[in-house]
């Protein structure tokens, strides 16, 4: 009996753990058994890898269609850099007087970042289209970085914020005590305090430019297109069929560095996550 | 490098945050000029990115859009428009005529619909799922460590990936239909094409929502949870009387930015059915409609981009007036709960 009594909860958890865990990654394995499928068995159900070749990987990186994955790996990086250095470079300041400032007009502003962040990104679009246009910059890398800063700085500013607020400053003030200059203070104690928290920062301010795509696809060129617009638009050798194979290989490529930033830096992001509201 | 030379010298005297009581005016105006300093950049970026567009967004949506009149065949000059834009999609008046059918015009209702289809179904769909997972992930288990992680790959996947997977395996030929041994043509029907997006969308979100909940369980001391069991309460009473409005809070909020995001819902639709299914409209959001609309007139455009903002920025207060999902407040809260 109480042996029973224990095992049932614990069976029922580990089962619908498990169930968990499968729904979330099945179509993830999937993705990953049908990059390395031959093209020729695309609908092959089989559900563990057959037909293995490279291939596809090969076409996902091949120009002879049109495609351009690999200039557009780069574009999203440098886009991404950009944006997320941008953004730290002035969302730090503010993050740190929200977290550590009492001034008249504190929450409002708050909550002002805050909307800013949940801002409906199709609201820029017409203007920032027209506008793009007059001045010659439809396609350019300025038109994609700019508008992804109405995104990515609010949320750099209310994550950073939070992190800032979890911080002993109280280290700060007893390394002034012992001696140090306020400079040394800051260079010994708040900097190496403050790096995983702006770390992380910058991770979820990547992978929000990284992930972006609506702007981009309306905004960027075959020159400057990121990822994302590049994998949508795949275009394969047949008009009216989906290549597939290839665009699955495609998202994999796209997808894995993501991946593994991720697991890696899972605990930091998941608190990043929670803190700043982020949204996917 | 500017912004981390700059943190030491804000760091207004810290001796002086101690006697805040005695000091006080003096205090927060010294704060308050660090303040203008150190936040001033970011107002100042987030004007020109947001501020900016939205305005001439708003000023753009009372000008005519020049050209041929598509309804009459006449040419349109342009100029002052009065609220003849928001008649258009409102009214779903093109010139002195009612819409056509299949014109973007005659869509903005259709649209309307489909935004908040998709955002109650996925919103509560994501919020079940997700509360449940959040449940399971609070337990402790071996392997917990491992699901956490598990549930991390769809929030880290890139959505237009994403949209090229699941059209991939709702194709036709593809492994769902295999699976449920039926041919269902998820993107040509009506139903099946807007459900094809919830299961998608579903997939994608529920693990950022479990996350945002399970920050919030994390928060409820398990002495509660004791006592209501020696108290004799069963399983079902501790997850209604207990779990439930103890996490109200961490769930409002997930939940207002669960909706503020699926009511802009785009890149999901945009790959997979381009708005399609059904007639030929069956999955168009308010999103989708506007960048349809970009290339037909900006000041249309424009007109139906601030409906959407406002529609947006309405369901937000709503939520945070009468529903008390108070966002400042639970982070605080989580913050704080987080430290012990």
């Amino acid at each position: 009996m109480r042996v029973k009594r224990h095992t049932g909860p614990r069976v029922r958890t580990a089962i619908q753990a498990l169930v968990i865990a499968v729904w979330c990654l099945l179509p993830f394995y999937w993705m990953i058994v049908t990059s390395f499928r031959d093209v020729g068995y695309t609908f092959d159900p089989t559900p563990w890898f057959t037909h293995v070749t490279l291939d596809n990987y090969a076409t996902a990186f091949s120009t002879a269609l049109g495609n351009h994955l690999g200039r557009a790996l780069l574009n999203s990086v440098f886009i991404g850099a950009v944006v997320t250095v941008i953004a730290l470079l002035v969302g730090t300041t503010a993050a740190y007087a929200l977290a550590r400032l009492e001034f008249r007009g504190k929450s409002l502003i708050a909550g002002a970042i805050l909307a800013a962040s949940m801002f409906p990104g199709v609201a820029l679009i017409s203007p920032l289209f027209q506008l793009f246009t007059d001045i010659g910059w439809m396609g350019s890398y300025q038109a994609l970085i700019l508008p992804s800063i109405s995104f990515v700085l609010p949320l750099t500013v209310y994550t950073l914020a939070s992190f800032f607020r979890e911080m002993p400053w109280d280290l700060e003030e007893a390394a002034r005590i012992d001696g140090c200059t306020r400079v040394q203070a800051f260079r010994r104690i708040i900097l190496p305090l403050a790096a995983p928290a702006v770390f992380t920062t910058a991770i979820l301010a990547f992978i929000s430019s990284w992930n972006e795509y609506l702007i981009s696809s309306q905004l960027s060129s075959d020159a400057t297109q990121p990822v994302t617009v590049a994998i949508a638009s795949f275009a394969g050798s047949q008009p009216h069929q989906e290549p597939y194979t290839a665009v699955m290989a495609a998202g994999t490529i796209v997808t894995i560095p993501l991946v593994i930033l991720v697991l890696v830096f899972q605990r930091r992001i998941v608190a990043g996550l929670t803190a700043g509201g982020v949204k996917g | 490098m500017s912004a981390a030379t700059e943190i030491p010298a804000a760091i207004p005297n810290p001796q002086g945050l101690e006697p805040r009581k005695r000091r006080k005016g003096g205090l927060n105006a010294e704060h308050g000029r660090w303040a203008v300093y150190l936040i001033g950049p970011t107002i100042l970026l987030l004007a020109i990115v947001i501020g900016y567009p939205v305005v001439s967004a708003v000023i753009q949506s009372f000008q005519l859009d020049a050209g041929l009149d598509k309804a009459t065949g006449l040419f349109v000059a342009g100029g002052f428009a009065g609220v003849t834009n928001y008649v258009h999609w409102l009214g779903q008046r093109c010139g002195d005529v009612t819409c056509p059918p299949g014109s973007l015009g005659s869509q903005f209702w259709v649209a309307f619909g489909n935004t908040f289809f998709f955002t109650v179904v996925t919103v509560v769909l994501e919020t079940v799922i997700g509360l449940w997972m959040a449940i399971i992930m609070n337990r402790n288990f071996k392997g917990r460590a491992l699901v956490r992680a598990a549930i991390l790959v769809p929030w880290a996947i890139p959505t237009a990936v994403t949209a090229k997977l699941w059209y991939f395996i709702f194709d036709a030929n593809g492994v769902l239909n295999h699976v449920i041994g039926h041919q269902v043509l998820w993107f040509s029907d009506e139903w099946a094409s807007r459900f094809a997006i919830v299961i998608a969308d579903t997939w994608k979100t529920t693990p950022f929502m479990a996350l945002l909940i399970l920050a919030g369980l994390q928060l409820i001391p398990d002495e509660v949870y004791e006592a209501s069991k020696m108290d004799g309460a069963s399983t079902m009473q501790r997850f209604l009387l207990i779990t439930l409005p103890l996490v109200r809070p961490a769930l409002m909020v997930a939940v207002l930015f669960r909706v503020l995001d699926a009511l802009r819902i785009y890149d999901l639709i945009a790959i997979m059915t381009g708005g399609g299914g059904g007639s030929g409209n069956a999955t168009v959001s308010l999103s989708v409609l506007v960048v349809d609309q970009i290339r037909q007139g900006f000041n249309a455009a424009s007109a139906l981009s601030t409906i959407t903002f406002v529609i947006v920025f309405l369901v937000a207060f709503v939520f945070v007036r009468f529903l008390g999902a108070n966002v400042v407040q639970t982070q605080a809260a989580q913050q704080k709960g987080e430290l012990k």
